[in-house]
């Protein structure tokens, strides 16, 4: 019985390998440890396929293997010279027929209750892509202006409440996706889809929700992350209270001067050659004076958000200080091309590294 | 014999590269497409080694964004279309006039058109990674980033090297229906046509049905990109997801055009070795047609993260999964054709055994995503890439490995070593299940697929490094057949007509077969008609060998009108000088082509 030895011996591995499989639940990118009830219909969907097709594969298996090696090669042994069985053939078309229907009918469950608009209490919030950030707007009195908090990269909302997505994109698609709280939406430049979930009450966890950009968008696509911060309700209100206001004063003269560097509009090459735009052509800091630059990141907060550059680099001084100076050095495409302002130019060619050093500070003061 | 003005006399078959550049027999235009092929596929499988390079380990340096998005896309299209596509062609144009008893194709200079035209489109879709880079938006090539603004030439290439490899697939398919539909040999009728050749047919009529809207879609993205027509891009008023629509109408098509000869070789190869006829040829007949047909009703199932209303992904859902029907019926007739056998374990039937599990993985992970909610976490994420690569590789490319260790020896008279084989299936075997199942772990830990890079702590390095090494393995046992093949061409003709006693009409000719493959024509007197012969104690008729049988010349006329459709290519990629000095060549490639004699 060579065969079976050799089942028991790979018995082990099977179970290793199913078991590391099941530790992926711990993954913090995870796509099996839902957090909200849209999370929760899918995964009620996704383990029915899973378990329906897990036995569905060991009995095909089995039977390979099996038949394979019951009707070997052996002395004496004549093939049977049989051409088909009706009966046979019409109950095995009729097995994956109703395998079907019984992974599509909550499939069309799950998709019509998905496809109801969400709550009326449900926040608000448009949800923008761009070559490679996202950012977010929040509609918090419901007028239908989008006007009321606009934050990058890191989403804050409450736990138990709707929280519904208006989906955008303004320059190629890209795909909003954090999996435990809910299954991917593209976003569309030209459309507008919807996505809205509730997450669970319990769902309140000072650690983020990872999210990353789901649809390929070209050079830094892979450096395109977002968190979603899952708050308790109080938590939430005082996160909206301090971003709602301006942005801090500099805390002392050295973030003094990195506050001057920030709202300088316009630096000029070395060897005069033309010049680039300052920061607020492209950042806005609340109350700051001219800081109103609307194509790159709200910076209004930045020093309170845990990430900078889409989720790839904690906020930290260092980490601000390489970025200003060569943000292509930490985060490739960043500038990579020249036909627009969009992207974020190296500042190191125009700026010392004192200088740089001091709107790092002025930065991370903007809690 | 005169020649008509302007034309030149059929060239002699003399120097032997003039032989091979001039040929119109099926078999040789056969062998050509086999090694472009094999070739296009090391390439191919080169471009995936370096993707699992750079993935091995969290914040890879081996290679930079720019290049990895060039080989993530080179890699899809060389494996799709420069490598399985046309090792399936490799055989077609080998076995089928084999297998249905005629003495060529249809149309055999169109047959070496369609190569010529192959070979054109798949230089100028490679030659891109040395002429300012390669195409880098995905196989899928999604506006709007696939438009002017945001890709670099790289996306004309792929534009001009896909229209060109469409007008070779389409003329092949032509070809190969109609050669299917009028050449069989007497008694060959539609009922008792091998597995393989049906599913040829059906893949021809998907080729036909389904080029015309690529052709549409990327001239459309042609102009987009040369005249900001705009067919695409919002800020112009078009619509990116048209482009979605019109490229899975012909995508969702293309990947039973992939895989369904695939599923004929393994039809071939599990009865022969069983010793016993197909299970169910009728339903299976039939589950090939089904498949084709339920092929064109599911392409917006990869669009189900895009916005799609309730109605279409219910409507697309339900259509996806019952495509699993016919192919479950599928699997079941292969599983019962090895019941009640006695089962010869040749490399060959190790590979066909192991495609029913292997596909079978693939089958049931793809009807998981038929499930619109599921494919919203798995979409765009590595399962996603385990699923297909077990559909491609573990069913196409394992299938087509078995149909070439099955008529090795009927296309050269040489065996390929079993003990190498039996590497070679056991070397890509652990490789490819190494390299493709973590993926699934992958993708349920939330790994996206296209990124160059990912951080450490996300629970991905053991598998990626688990994936990369397998993904060695997988190539040491390509190396190996390599290593086969080249032993084998040192080796006697030893293989006999008929070396596995199979059924079909391809063994009752000589190993290699000759020019006008059959003697006398063929007899077809039931389904599998070399086993009735053998059970009713008949042989197939002796040929006559002062009969003058009448084969075509050989001819310059393929080789120069391809040399003209890629002249007509090459044009946008340089000068359109170009294109306008292929105008000429073209004319009087036709004008030679239909004055040609035909003796």
């Amino acid at each position: 019985m060579r065969s079976s030895r050799s089942l028991r011996r790979l018995a082990p591995i099977a179970l290793l390998a199913i078991a590391l499989a099941l530790a992926a639940c711990s993954d913090p990118q995870t796509t099996v440890d839902p957090k909200s009830d849209f999370a929760d219909d899918i995964q009620f969907v996704y383990l029915l396929t899973f378990w329906l097709g897990m036995a569905v594969f060991i009995g095909i298996l089995a039977l390979t293997i099996g038949l394979a090696f019951w009707y070997r090669e052996r002395p004496g042994r004549v093939a049977k010279q049989i051409h088909g069985n009706t009966r046979l053939e019409i109950v095995w078309t009729l097995i994956p027929v109703v395998l079907v229907v019984v992974m599509a009918v909550p499939t069309w469950q799950v998709i019509a209750d998905s496809s109801k608009p969400a709550p009326d209490d449900a926040l608000r919030v448009n949800a923008i892509g761009r070559q490679w950030w996202f950012e977010f707007q929040y509609d918090l009195d419901n007028d239908g202006e989008y006007d009321d908090l606009i934050t990058a990269n890191e989403l804050h909302i409450p736990a138990g409440r709707p929280v519904t997505f208006s989906l955008l994109a303004d320059d190629v698609i890209h795909s909003f996706w954090v999996p435990q709280l809910a299954g991917k939406v593209d976003m569309v430049p030209g459309h507008v889809n919807d996505l809205w979930f509730t997450p669970h009450e319990d769902a309140a966890r000072a650690e983020a929700y990872l999210g990353q950009c789901a649809e390929f968008c070209g050079t830094a696509h892979a450096n395109m992350r977002f968190r979603v911060f899952v708050d308790t309700p109080e938590g939430f209100d005082a996160w909206v209270a301090n971003e709602q206001a301006d942005g801090a004063e500099p805390a002392d003269e050295l973030a003094q001067l990195g506050q001057e560097l920030f709202l300088t509009p316009v630096w000029t090459l070395p060897g005069g050659g033309g010049g680039i735009l300052g920061c607020t052509g492209c950042h806005t800091v609340a109350g700051a004076p001219g800081a109103v630059g609307k194509i790159g990141p709200n910076l209004t907060h930045v020093g309170s958000r845990s990430t900078i550059a889409a989720g790839i680099l904690d906020t930290n001084f260092e980490n601000l200080v390489a970025w200003i100076s060569n943000p292509d050095r930490e985060k490739p495409g960043a500038d990579y091309n020249d036909d627009t302002a969009r992207f974020m130019p190296a500042f190191e060619t125009v700026l010392t590294r004192e200088q740089i050093e001091a709107i790092a500070v002025y930065l991370l003061g903007l809690q | 014999m005169a020649t008509v003005a302007g034309t030149m006399a059929a060239p002699t078959a003399e120097g032997v590269v003039w032989s091979w550049l001039t040929t119109v027999d099926h078999k040789r235009i056969g062998v050509l497409y086999g090694v472009s092929a094999f070739i296009f596929f090391l390439i191919g499988g080169v471009e995936a080694l370096l993707i699992r390079a750079q993935l091995a380990v969290p914040n890879g340096g081996v290679i930079d964004p720019e290049l990895y998005n060039q080989l993530f896309t080179m890699h899809a299209l060389t494996m799709i279309f420069l490598a399985v596509m046309p090792l399936g062609a490799a055989f077609f144009n080998f076995m089928i006039p084999l297998m249905i008893g005629a003495r060529d194709v249809a149309f055999p200079r169109l047959n070496a058109l369609s190569y010529w035209i192959f070979l054109a489109g798949g230089l100028v879709l490679t030659s891109s990674f040395f002429l300012g880079g390669a195409p880098d938006t995905g196989w899928f090539a999604y506006a709007p980033i696939s438009g002017g603004t945001y890709s670099g030439s790289g996306m004309d290439y792929y534009v001009i090297g896909l229209l060109i490899l469409g007008l070779s697939s389409l003329a092949a398919a032509l070809n190969f229906a109609v050669t299917i539909i009028n050449m069989r040999a007497p008694g060959l009728t539609m009922m008792r046509m091998p597995i393989f050749v049906w599913m040829t047919l059906i893949v021809a009529f998907l080729l036909i049905l389904a080029l015309p809207v690529l052709t549409v879609a990327l001239v459309q993205l042609l102009f987009d990109r040369q005249f900001t027509t705009s067919f695409f891009l919002p800020s112009g008023g078009g619509d990116p997801i048209l482009w979605q629509h019109l490229f899975w109408i012909f995508g969702h098509p293309e990947v039973y055009i992939l895989i369904l000869p695939a599923m004929g070789i393994v039809s071939e190869v599990l009865p022969t070795f069983s010793r016993k006829p197909l299970f169910g040829y009728a339903a299976m007949v039939f589950a090939g047609v089904a498949i084709g047909f339920l092929g064109w009703a599911v392409w917006s199932h990869h669009m189900f993260t895009t916005g799609l209303g309730a109605v279409p992904r219910v409507v697309f859902a339900t259509s996806t999964m019952i495509i699993g029907v016919p192919t479950g019926i599928k699997i079941f007739n292969w599983l019962s054709t090895m019941w009640g056998g006695s089962i010869r374990f040749t490399t060959a039937m190790y590979f066909s055994v192991s495609f029913i599990a292997l596909f079978t993985i693939g089958g049931i992970s793809g009807v998981m995503h038929a499930s619109p909610p599921v494919d919203q976490q798995q979409q765009d994420t590595y399962f996603i890439v385990a699923h297909l690569h077990y559909v491609l590789v573990g069913g196409a490319i394992v299938g087509i490995f078995s149909g070439l260790y099955y008529w090795w020896p009927k296309m050269t008279g040489r065996f390929l070593s079993e003990t190498l084989g039996k590497w070679n299936f056991w070397l890509m075997f652990i490789g490819l299940n190494m390299t493709f199942f973590p993926m699934h772990f992958l993708g349920v830990a939330g790994m996206p697929r296209r990124i160059y890079t990912y951080d450490e702590g996300l629970g991905w390095e053991f598998w990626n490094m688990f994936a990369s090494v397998g993904a060695l393995i997988l190539a040491v046992g390509v190396l190996v057949f390599v290593i086969n093949v080249a032993r084998t061409m040192r080796q006697p003709k030893t293989a006999g007509d008929n070396p596995w006693d199979g059924s079909t009409l391809e063994w009752a000719t000589s190993s290699p077969p000759p020019e006008h493959d059959f003697d006398a024509i063929p007899e077809v007197r039931a389904r599998d008609p070399l086993w009735y012969d053998r059970d009713h104690g008949l042989s197939q008729p002796e040929g006559d060998p002062d009969e003058h049988i009448h084969m075509p010349p050989p001819s310059y006329y393929p080789l120069i009108l391809a040399l003209g459709v890629l002249m007509l290519g090459v044009g946008p990629l340089s000068h359109l000088a170009v294109t306008a000095l292929g105008v000429p060549v073209i004319i009087y490639a036709i004008w030679g082509w239909v004055l040609e004699p035909t003796e």
